[in-house]
């Protein structure tokens, strides 16, 4: 057993740490996320340069040879700047189905652009009515002589306005819930027939609508086996999960900090309200729900390779209480604001609006505690 | 980072498995209500630790302790959780053994060491009082010096298992004048033999008798008992309780008690279908298990901490808030599991000989509601809950 983070570890950490202190503050990024664009390409590139985008890869594909808990190191400090940029769709989800499951060719395609930050991706899973059921798709991939034609609409694709490729599931048999039958593909998005409506999200990314209209893709477009990607989109699922719980991690630290600070900035009846115990005592549930969600961040990243019910048992783990700090957090730390919590102007409430989306992402509290239940 | 044990942290488990099994008293078999156990049934696994020289792990290594890293002794409450082992009681072993061998004199350390290890001596605890509960410094209960002696008067409460003690370390006033009422505080070790001290039961919810008033009229004790120096000893309570905290999250104990939950909503039907397939209960369940492997992480954290060399600091009012709000909720779901049979008064059917055949309601009923009342204490002692919230926010809030 052993907490520790090697040297290489806390190095990334420091570097990424500046990287947010000194090229994404609070203007900036505000500047940044108002924009056309809505993000920094420029800011993907140093992430590039420094190593960042391809630190979970093995080196045989020009990775750094890094994990999950590289993984996790850049998330955290990710969630204390608010970054935007499409780490988790880009470098943890496609990434992720490539490393499991890509072909040496598909590999050699899109790994080196991953890495280098030439080619950005998102993920493409959830539909309109399909909640938080990989396999409830309504979105079908037929095959069509040597390849398969793609119709269907998926929904909320978060990073989408800047991928130029997606990572679809869609179904190739089997009925509409059915384990069997659910495909991945690797979709260019500028093929015939994928349009797309883009719009902001609350917490300050960009995602899109995106429409399958007869959309062809070649053989290699499949990743893995056909009709049986189902473990595999649960087991990358949950890469992803503990990634964005360690984001989470990384935004709460600071929305308690900054709301500790405020506490003793801010009088009222003459004193710092952070001299109220009943303020004080709040203040102090939201560290210890920072602190166990912390906890709850490391078993789901230190478990993902272990047994699949073990993986799967840590990651729902981890998204319940992860999630329920979340929240806790975000709306304590909102409230001991007072009104200045609930303005545009103040930072915190920014955290909260992040925290209170994060929760949705992969599958939200009670859909976990289902999944746990059904894993006892 | 991993939560891999090592090949030899594996070996050192099995070890210690095998030497539970073997040792460990058969007749204690698996203890329903601890208070009703006779003062031998306590001390049992202790004495025969003593032997092993098992008995204070966490002690230094010239004072008998094992040498342990703390990864071994999370080790080792998880194997003596397995059987619901009667643990050595914390108040020699945890509690006045640390304060003695760090704060003690030679001749202290000679006399009492010995008898903590092995469990031949039980020693208890005088802190509260009727009117010094979560403001402890505002005790009352004086020690006047006389000569070679100090005489010490006041009542002092909630003293756990008093009944069984030969010795007990106090709290005492030794300066009414002090500029701060936390200045003028002793620490004084009492044979509780001596003449005006008198133990006088407390019967709890659970109907059991755990804690007692003690009282202390003219109560004539050797200069040679104060630990460290005169007005001291608010320092060495508060050293006392940061390690009587950092043991009491009970991760080990609870994770054995979760499993028992679930075989008890197995067994119990609704509507003729188990109890544990029944949705609200088994979120409340899946819930209990995931807050318990967070409190688990989270010890660990502090665990790995102690062995880079941070004595058990602030954060272990943590694992006391989560330990014990775990510790809750596990008897709170026991009792809701057990449905009806919570009613039945344990101590007014229990077989007249004292054996602990039950015979009304499924075994696994008899002791559910007492469980549940007996453990509301653990939000209470050690410092309340509450007193925790004040512990962080001073020391890591800093507020």
């Amino acid at each position: 057993m052993d907490f520790n983070f090697t040297e290489e570890q806390d190095m990334v950490r420091d570097g990424l740490s500046r990287l947010v202190r000194e090229h994404y503050d609070w203007e900036t990024r505000r500047a940044a996320i108002e924009s056309d664009a809505g993000w920094r390409p420029e800011i993907w590139a140093q992430l590039a340069e420094l190593g960042i985008l391809g630190m979970p890869f093995s080196e045989e594909v020009g990775g750094f040879g890094g994990g999950a808990v590289d993984a996790m190191i850049v998330m955290e400090e990710f969630g204390k700047g608010l970054v935007v940029e499409p780490f988790v769709p880009t470098v943890v989800c496609a990434g992720g189905f490539l490393k499991h499951a890509g072909s040496e060719a598909q590999r050699e395609e899109h790994l080196s652009a991953i890495i280098d930050g030439s080619r950005v991706f998102a993920f493409a899973y959830a539909e309109p009515r399909g909640r938080y059921n990989y396999a409830d798709l309504e979105t079908t991939a037929k095959k069509d002589g040597s390849g398969y034609v793609l119709n269907g609409h998926k929904a909320v694709v978060i990073g989408a306005p800047w991928a130029s490729h997606l990572v679809v599931t869609a179904r190739t048999g089997g009925g509409r819930r059915d384990a069997e039958g659910v495909s991945v593909f690797i979709v260019d998005k500028s093929a015939d027939g994928v349009t797309t409506r883009d719009y902001e999200t609350v917490d300050g990314r960009r995602a899109s609508e995106v429409y399958f209209e007869n959309v062809s893709v070649p053989a290699d477009a499949l990743i893995g086996e056909e009709g049986a990607a189902l473990p595999l989109i649960e087991q990358v699922t949950d890469e992803a999960i503990a990634a964005q719980c360690a984001e989470a991690c990384g935004a709460m630290k600071v929305a308690h900090a900054m709301t500790l600070e405020y506490s003793k900035q801010r009088k009222q009846f003459g004193v710092p309200i952070g001299k109220f115990q009943v303020l004080q005592h709040r203040m102090v549930d939201m560290y210890t729900a920072y602190e166990t969600a912390v906890s709850l961040t490391y078993l789901a990243t230190l478990k993902l390779d272990a047994g699949e019910k073990e993986r799967k048992r840590a990651a729902s783990s981890a998204k319940v209480g992860v999630g329920q700090s979340a929240r806790f957090v975000g709306q304590e730390a909102v409230q001991i604001h007072g009104g200045n919590g609930v303005t545009d102007e103040y930072a915190v409430g920014h955290y909260f609006k992040r925290l209170t989306i994060f929760e949705s992402e992969f599958g939200s509290v009670d859909h976990h505690l289902k999944r746990h239940i059904s894993l006892a | 980072m991993n939560l891999e044990f090592t090949p030899e942290e594996q070996a050192f488990r099995e070890e210690v498995r095998a030497f539970i099994e073997a040792n460990y008293p058969k007749h204690l078999g698996d203890v329903g209500l601890r208070e009703d156990l006779s003062r031998e049934d306590f001390l049992a696994w202790h004495k025969i630790l003593g032997e092993k020289g098992w008995s204070v792990p966490a002690w230094p290594e010239q004072y008998g302790g094992t040498g342990w890293t703390p990864t071994q002794r999370y080790i080792w409450s998880e194997e003596n959780a397995r059987v619901n082992a009667v643990m050595p009681l914390p108040f020699g072993v945890s509690m006045v053994g640390p304060v003695i061998y760090t704060f003690g004199s030679e001749e202290q350390k000679v006399k009492h060491l010995p008898g903590i290890r092995s469990g031949e001596v039980w020693w208890c605890q005088g802190y509260s009082e009727p009117g010094a509960g979560s403001d402890l410094a505002s005790l009352k209960t004086t020690a006047v010096r006389d000569g070679d002696h100090y005489i010490i008067n006041g009542q002092k409460t909630w003293t756990t298992l008093a009944q069984y003690a030969d010795w007990g370390f106090f709290l005492c006033r030794t300066d009414t004048d002090a500029a701060k009422p936390q200045e003028g505080i002793s620490f004084i070790l009492v044979d509780m033999k001596t003449p005006g001290v008198e133990v006088k039961p407390i019967k709890l919810l659970d109907g059991g008798y755990e804690v007692n008033e003690t009282w202390l009229t003219d109560v004539r004790v050797p200069v040679e008992n104060l630990v460290g120096e005169e007005n001291k000893g608010w320092t060495y309570a508060k050293f006392l309780l940061a390690h009587e905290r950092s043991g009491i999250a009970g991760v080990a104990r609870s994770k054995r008690g979760v499993e028992k939950l679930r075989e008890i909503a197995a067994n119990e039907t609704v509507d003729g279908e188990p109890l544990i397939e029944d949705f609200e209960f088994a979120r409340k369940v899946s819930q209990l298990e995931i807050d318990l492997a967070a409190l688990e992480i989270t010890e660990l954290r502090t665990l790995a901490g102690e062995q880079a060399g941070k004595g058990p600091g602030p954060e272990s009012s943590i694992l006391k808030i989560k330990g014990t709000e775990i510790q809750q909720r596990l008897t709170e779901l026991t009792l809701e599991a057990v449905g009806s049979y919570a009613a039945p008064y344990y101590h007014s059917v229990a077989n007249d000989d004292g054996s602990n055949e039950y015979p009304v309601g499924p075994d696994y009923s008899a002791h559910a509601a007492e469980t549940y009342f007996n453990m509301r204490k653990t939000s209470i002692y050690g410092g309340s809950n509450e007193i925790q919230r004040n512990i962080i926010t001073k020391m890591i809030l800093g507020l």
